[in-house]
């Protein structure tokens, strides 16, 4: 239940920049496994294939060769036993916060009091139940992303998907939504895969953390520190934290592959 | 520690009143008042086959209005021009929002969109006469030629300009197509397809005055031709105003039509102006 697996994934695409044509190799024979109730970061420069990464595991992008499972079975499109948090929430700006979750649950086919009893438990599931008839625009960039978590865990998916979910938030919301993310992921138990560029963040919340460098899988660490971590400034003193965010540093300063 | 109390209360009543802007309508109103008063007093001068001035067209109006032919031209234009319109309106936006979402369709259809919003209508009324006649089907026809190409192409340029990752919200949670086209694809083009909705307002009126010249004379166009055959410049301006003014309405009906269908539009979008 929520095991991902990447076997030799590869995409190229076409991009014409000021009518140049460039093929980019965004991945290149990936290969990792992620296991059930993990929590796994990827990390690394941009343009280093780690949003395409999650993206074709989301099935929102398509691999150009190898392929890449959830629990055995072929991502062959998006499917609801994977949610997916955007980086902007991109929440539907007519509905409102209640609503937007119950998009979610609408399209897997829950209808009546069931929907609104389903999206009302998730809201509140982040903290935000007096806010439910809000919509998008009055809601802080916080709110936002905690309405995106909602929805995507609304569809009870196996695996979380995330893509720079906290980048565009200022640093105490940041922090603040680690924290929950790391709550909700033990209360749920889901498998949870995030793009992040940020360090900490990486090392705080992940339980690996994939370092990605121009396509491929440069480095996969283990983050020493047990969990759940009900305490992230603790986290953030010990010696593990320190080492771990010096180790991932290194992996994305060496200079074996030149970064742009 | 005198000199910063000496200077506070002057400073404090130096400061600006908080002046409550002019409210938007009686802006509005000054203007069309300055443009009566200068159209009443230029207008005068003129010889009045020539021309006309407002206190003339409000006798002309009043004479109109109280004989009656007034009113039952009114409803004989408004009936073609409703049933073109709303017609417009009903099968423009989906055409609009099928060819903006699917490229097939795009491919297919969109260069005669754009070929049918640049046609020169009028050259083409004969020839719809020759098909339809002279009667109400001509006309609300004409009309509704005239209207749908704006709506059709205002709908299209706002399925295009929906942000990708709104659809992909849709496709992330596994929603069919057609349900990404009702719910992401249309509440998102809604701005788009009421600018259009009010371009072709405008077209709408041009189109049926001329369907009213071109085919049976009748409606607020036979007044306009038989008062201008008889010289009488004021009774002409009449329907053009009746017009002008009824367009004006029907902007403002759709302007509170979106406020009530998009509520959110007009709160994301900042009316910050000078």
């Amino acid at each position: 239940m929520g095991e991902v697996t990447f076997l030799d994934v590869s995409k190229r695409f076409a991009l014409r920049v000021d009518g140049v044509l460039h093929h980019v190799q965004a991945l290149d024979r990936v290969s990792f496994t992620v296991n059930d109730g993990e929590i796994v970061a990827l990390i690394g420069p941009s343009g280093c294939g780690k949003t395409t990464a999650l993206r074709v595991a989301m099935g929102l992008d398509f691999s150009t060769s190898g392929r890449v499972t959830v629990d055995g079975r072929e991502v062959r499109g998006c499917g609801h036993d994977r949610g997916m948090v955007f980086q902007h929430a991109e929440l539907l700006p007519w509905l409102s916060a209640l609503q937007n979750v119950m998009f979610g649950l609408e399209m897997k086919g829950m209808r009546g009091g069931e929907l609104r009893d389903t999206a009302e438990k998730y809201l509140d599931l982040v903290g935000l139940k007096e806010s439910q008839n809000r919509r998008p625009h009055q809601l802080s960039g916080g709110m936002k992303q905690r309405v995106g978590i909602a929805r995507a865990l609304a569809i009870d998916p196996s695996v979380l998907l995330m893509d720079e979910p906290f980048g565009a938030l200022d640093a105490q919301t940041r922090e603040s939504l680690q924290a929950e993310l790391l709550e909700i992921q033990a209360r749920t138990g889901k498998t949870v895969i995030f793009v992040t560029h940020d360090l900490d963040e990486a090392v705080l919340i992940a339980d690996r953390i994939i370092v990605m460098k121009g396509g491929r899988v440069h480095e996969i660490m283990t983050v020493p520190i047990a969990r759940p971590r009900p305490d992230l400034g603790v986290v953030r003193g010990t010696a593990e934290f320190a080492e771990t965010r010096y180790k991932v540093w290194r992996a994305l300063h060496d200079q074996d592959t030149v970064v742009h | 520690m005198v000199d910063i109390a000496d200077r506070k209360p002057a400073s404090s009543a130096a400061e600006p009143k908080e002046r409550r802007p002019l409210p938007r309508w009686v802006i509005t109103c000054i203007s069309i008042a300055c443009l009566l008063g200068l159209w009443e007093i230029f207008g005068r001068q003129v010889n009045p086959v020539f021309g006309s001035y407002p206190s003339a067209i409000a006798v002309a109006f009043w004479e109109l209005a109280r004989t009656g032919e007034l009113w039952s031209a009114l409803y004989e234009s408004l009936r073609p021009f409703f049933a073109g319109y709303l017609l417009a309106v009903l099968l423009g936006v989906p055409i609009g929002l099928i060819i903006g979402r699917f490229r097939t369709a795009e491919a297919a259809f969109g260069i005669y969109v754009t070929a049918g919003y640049a046609m020169p209508l009028v050259a083409l009324v004969p020839l719809l006469v020759l098909w339809m006649g002279l009667g109400f089907a001509v006309k609300a026809s004409i009309v509704f030629l005239m209207a749908l190409f704006p709506i059709c192409i205002n709908t299209w340029l706002g399925v295009i300009a929906v942000p990708k990752t709104l659809i992909e919200v849709g496709k992330s949670f596994v929603a069919p197509n057609h349900v990404i086209l009702r719910r992401i694809v249309l509440p998102a083009t809604l701005p788009y397809i009421m600018a259009g909705v009010r371009l072709a307002v405008g077209r709408a009126v041009v189109a049926m005055v001329i369907a009213e010249f071109f085919t049976t004379i009748s409606g607020l166009g036979a007044i306009i031709i038989n008062s201008a055959n008889n010289f009488d410049t004021a009774t002409m301006f009449v329907p053009i105003i009746v017009l002008m003014v009824m367009a004006i309405g029907l902007n403002s009906l759709i302007g509170y039509v979106e406020r009530k269908v998009a509520p959110w539009q007009a709160e994301i979008a900042g009316r910050e102006r000078e």
